[in-house]
C-alpha cells in the first residue's frame, strides 16, 4: 500500500509508531499504534479483542523481532496457545524462542478475603519480570478489568489500573489493553480514561443473518487515522482490517490501452478500447448482454496472455463457458490453461465484508490484470442498505486500482428506474460507462449500446445496435431515420432500400453512359463523313482550275495558229483596234 | 527468603507472607499476622515470608497480584488473604481458624 507512514515535514517529531503487522490496520493507523504507549481495544465479548493482542504479539515476535509479553486475565496459557494455533500462531514455539512469555493472572474472589489496605505491586512485579526476562517491547494486558470480578476495592484496583499504565509508559513498551465494551462506556469500569493515547473499537453485528465485524479507531492522539468504520475479518491467517481505503486518490495511471475484444467497441473508444487499469461500468436492463460481452474483455484478454478473475454472482462456471459458447466464444479453454479462473457464489452466501475479503484474497492469489465482477447489483441482495454496498465498491473500485487491475463491472438496472443511473452510485467512481438498453420499436426488441462517459478519451457519440451472433458481439451502425433510431428488422430493411437505391442509381449511370457514348460515336461519324465531302469539293475545285488554265492556254494556241494561217503579224494589243479601224 | 516462625516440621498451618521489600505496609502486615497466630495457633503454623522484590518469579505459582498477600497453603484448600491483616475477625475468618 502507498501511504507514507511518517510525516515527510517533520519525521523527528512526529509521534513513533509500532507496526503491529495486522493487515490493513497499519494503514488505517498510517504506521500503527503508538510506540512506547498503552493503547486501548475494547468492544464487546468475541469481537476479537484477545485475538488482535495476540496478533500484535505474535507478529511482533516474528516479523518485527520484538519479544512480546501476554498477560491474561482470562484465559490460560494453554488455552491462548489452542485458540492461536487456529489462527496460524503458534505461541508455544515463540515462547520456546524466548520471544513471548504468556503469564495467566487468575483471581477467584472465593479464595481470597480482604482485610485492610494493599497495593498490585505483585501484578506490577510479574509483568515486570516477564518484561526483562525477554526483553519485551510490547505488552498485552487482556482484559485487566477482569481483575474489578476478583477485588472488592474498586477505589485501588482503578488507581492501581492507572499507576500501571502510566509504569508502562514509562517502561517505554507498546501495550495493548483491551477491554469489554459496558452501557454507554467504552469499558465495564471505564479504564479508558486512563488509556487516552490511542482507542480503538472493535464490533460486530448481525445483519439480515449475516455477522459484520467492524474496527475503528476512535482516537489517536498525536497522529492522523482513517476515522472509518472498517470492516474486518477473522480469517485462517489472522484479522485482516479489509477494505483497505487510500485515505488519498494516488494510485498509478497507465497510459496503455487494451482492446475490448469487440472491434466496433474498440471504434467507439478511440480505436483503441479502454485504458489499462481503469474501471469500466456496463449497466443496461435484463438480458441486454451484460454478460455476453464481459466475456468478450475476458477472452481478449486471455488472449493477450493475462491473467483474469471473474466474479461471477448469477452463473455457475460451467453454466457461463455453455452459454458464451452458443455466441462462438470459448472460455473453457482458458479455464484450462490457467488463465481465467471462475469464482462464482451467491451473493447472499457471505456478508458483504466476506465477499470482499474473499475478493482480497483472490486478487492476492491470482495476481489478475482483468478483474470482472458480473454483476455488482447482485450485492445489494444480501446487504442491508446501499450505502454498505457502494462503500465495498468503492473500496473494490479503490484496490483495484491501487493494484493497476483493469475492473469491468456489470449492473443491472431496473425496467422502469432511470437507465442513466445506478442503484449503487457508483458511476462516479467508474472511468467508463458503457449502457445498454433495449430498443421496442415494429415488434420486436433490439438492442444499442452507447459509451456514456470515458474519461480521458474522445468517444464516440454513436448509438450502436448491438448484435449477439454466432461468432460473437457485434456492433453495428445504428440508422437514424425520422422516426428515431432504427434497429433489427427496421434497420435490415432500411439497408435493404438503401442497397436498391444503389443498384438502380449505377444502372441509370450507365445508361446515360451508354447513351453518351453513342451520341459521341454517331457525332465522329458525321466528321468522317464531311471531312471526305470536303476533301472531294477541294479536289473538283483543283482539278476546275487545272481545266481553265488548260483551256485559256488552249485558246491562246488557237488563235496563234489561226493567226499564223491568215498570215497576219501578231501586232502589239494597243495596235489591234487601228488595225480594225483602217479594216473598216 | 524465609523467616521461620518455629513449628514442627510439618505445622498445621503453612503460612505465607508475599511482600514486595520492607514497606511499612508489610511490616504491617507481618507484625499484624505473627500476633494472630500466636493468640489463636500457636505451636500449630509456619510463615514464609517471600520478598517479591529478590524472587519475582515466585509471584507467578501462587497467583499473587496484590501486596501484601497472606497465602494458606496447609490445611487444603488453598486460601488467600490480602491487605495488611488489620481486620483480626476478618483475617480468622479467611484463614479458617475457630477461637479455641
Amino acid at each position: 500500500m502507498n501511504v507514507d507512514f511518517t510525516s515527510k515535514l517533520h519525521p523527528e517529531r512526529s509521534l513513533l509508531k509500532c507496526p503491529t503487522g495486522i493487515a490493513g490496520f497499519d494503514e488505517i493507523t498510517l504506521g500503527g499504534l503508538p510506540q512506547g504507549r498503552p493503547s486501548l481495544i475494547c468492544g464487546g465479548p468475541g469481537c476479537g479483542k484477545t485475538l488482535f493482542g495476540i496478533e500484535f504479539l505474535a507478529r511482533g515476535a516474528t516479523e518485527f523481532g520484538e519479544p512480546g509479553v501476554c498477560i491474561s486475565f482470562e484465559e490460560t496459557a494453554e488455552d491462548l496457545a489452542q485458540n492461536a494455533i487456529s489462527l496460524g500462531f503458534d505461541l508455544k514455539q515463540l515462547e520456546e524462542a524466548k520471544l513471548l512469555v504468556v503469564d495467566y493472572v487468575h483471581i477467584d474472589k472465593s479464595e481470597i478475603a480482604e482485610t485492610g489496605e494493599y497495593d498490585l505491586e505483585g501484578l506490577f512485579i510479574r509483568v515486570g519480570s516477564a518484561i526483562d526476562s525477554v526483553g519485551a517491547k510490547r505488552v498485552v494486558l487482556d482484559t485487566p478489568e477482569a481483575l474489578f470480578g476478583g477485588l472488592n476495592d474498586t477505589g485501588v484496583l482503578r488507581s492501581e489500573l492507572r499507576r500501571l499504565f502510566r509504569w508502562l509508559k514509562e517502561k517505554g513498551v507498546t501495550a495493548i489493553i483491551t477491554g469489554e465494551r459496558g452501557e454507554g462506556t467504552l469499558t465495564r469500569h471505564g479504564i479508558e480514561e486512563y488509556v487516552s493515547d490511542c482507542v480503538v473499537l472493535l464490533d460486530h453485528r448481525l445483519q439480515n443473518g449475516i455477522v459484520t465485524r467492524r474496527l475503528r479507531v476512535l482516537k489517536y492522539r498525536g497522529s492522523m487515522h482513517g476515522t472509518n468504520e472498517y470492516p474486518f475479518l477473522i480469517g485462517e491467517k489472522g484479522i485482516s482490517v479489509l477494505p483497505v481505503t487510500s485515505l488519498g486518490l494516488r494510485h498509478k495511471i497507465s497510459d496503455e490501452r487494451i482492446s475490448t475484444g469487440v472491434p466496433g467497441l474498440d471504434e467507439m473508444l478511440e480505436g483503441q478500447g479502454f485504458y489499462r487499469g481503469s474501471s469500466i461500468l456496463m449497466t443496461g436492463t435484463a438480458g441486454t448482454g451484460k454478460t455476453s460481452l464481459a466475456a468478450h474483455v475476458v477472452d481478449a484478454a486471455c488472449a493477450r496472455g493475462e491473467a483474469c478473475l471473474y466474479f461471477s454472482f448469477e452463473e455457475s462456471p460451467d453454466q457461463l463457458c455453455r452459454n458464451m459458447r452458443s455466441i462462438g466464444l470459448d472460455i473453457a479453454r482458458w479455464v484450462d490453461q490457467g488463465l481465467l479462473t471462475i469464482h462464482a457464489t451467491r451473493p447472499s452466501s457471505l456478508g458483504l465484508e466476506m465477499h470482499l475479503v474473499e475478493m482480497h484474497g483472490l486478487l492476492e492469489k491470482h495476481k489478475p490484470q482483468v478483474v470482472v465482477i458480473d454483476p455488482l447489483s447482485s450485492l445489494l441482495t444480501g446487504a442491508e442498505n446501499e450505502n454498505d454496498v457502494t462503500n465495498m465498491l468503492l473500496r473494490v473500485i479503490d484496490r483495484l486500482k491501487q493494484l493497476g487491475i483493469t475492473g469491468f463491472f456489470t449492473a443491472l438496472t431496473g425496467g422502469g428506474g432511470v437507465l442513466e443511473g445506478t442503484e449503487l452510485n457508483v458511476s462516479s467512481l467508474v472511468d467508463t460507462w458503457l449502457l445498454l438498453r433495449n430498443l421496442e420499436s415494429d415488434g420486436e426488441r433490439n438492442r444499442v449500446l452507447y459509451v456514456l462517459k470515458s474519461r480521458g478519451m474522445a468517444h464516440s457519440n454513436q448509438l450502436r445496435e448491438f448484435l449477439m451472433t454466432k461468432k460473437g458481439v457485434e456492433l453495428r451502425d445504428a440508422y437514424l431515420g425520422p422516426a428515431g433510431v432504427l434497429t433489427g428488422s427496421a434497420r435490415l430493411a432500411q439497408e435493404a432500400r438503401e442497397r436498391e437505391e444503389d443498384t438502380r442509381q449505377k444502372r441509370e449511370a450507365e445508361d446515360r453512359r451508354l447513351a453518351m457514348n453513342r451520341k459521341l460515336c454517331a457525332a465522329e461519324a458525321q466528321i468522317l463523313t464531311l471531312e471526305a465531302e470536303k476533301e472531294a469539293a477541294e479536289r473538283e475545285l483543283n482539278a476546275a482550275a487545272i481545266e481553265s488554265e488548260e483551256r485559256q492556254n488552249a485558246v491562246i494556241a488557237q488563235r496563234a495558229e489561226m493567226a499564223h494561217s491568215r498570215k497576219v503579224n501578231l501586232k502589239p494589243k494597243g495596235s489591234q483596234p487601228k488595225a480594225s479601224e483602217a479594216g473598216v | 527468603m524465609i523467616a521461620q516462625k518455629d513449628g514442627n516440621s510439618i505445622p498445621e498451618y503453612d503460612l505465607r507472607l508475599y511482600v514486595a521489600g520492607q514497606t511499612p505496609r508489610s511490616v504491617q502486615a507481618f507484625a499484624n499476622l505473627t500476633k494472630i497466630c500466636e493468640e489463636y495457633l500457636a505451636g500449630r503454623y509456619r510463615i514464609q515470608i517471600i520478598d517479591l522484590l529478590e524472587h519475582p518469579q515466585l509471584a507467578k505459582g501462587d497467583q499473587i497480584l496484590a501486596i501484601p498477600t497472606l497465602v494458606r497453603t496447609l490445611p487444603e484448600p488453598m486460601r488467600k488473604i490480602i491487605g495488611d491483616l488489620s481486620n483480626k475477625d476478618r483475617v480468622l475468618v479467611g484463614l479458617d481458624v475457630r477461637s479455641v
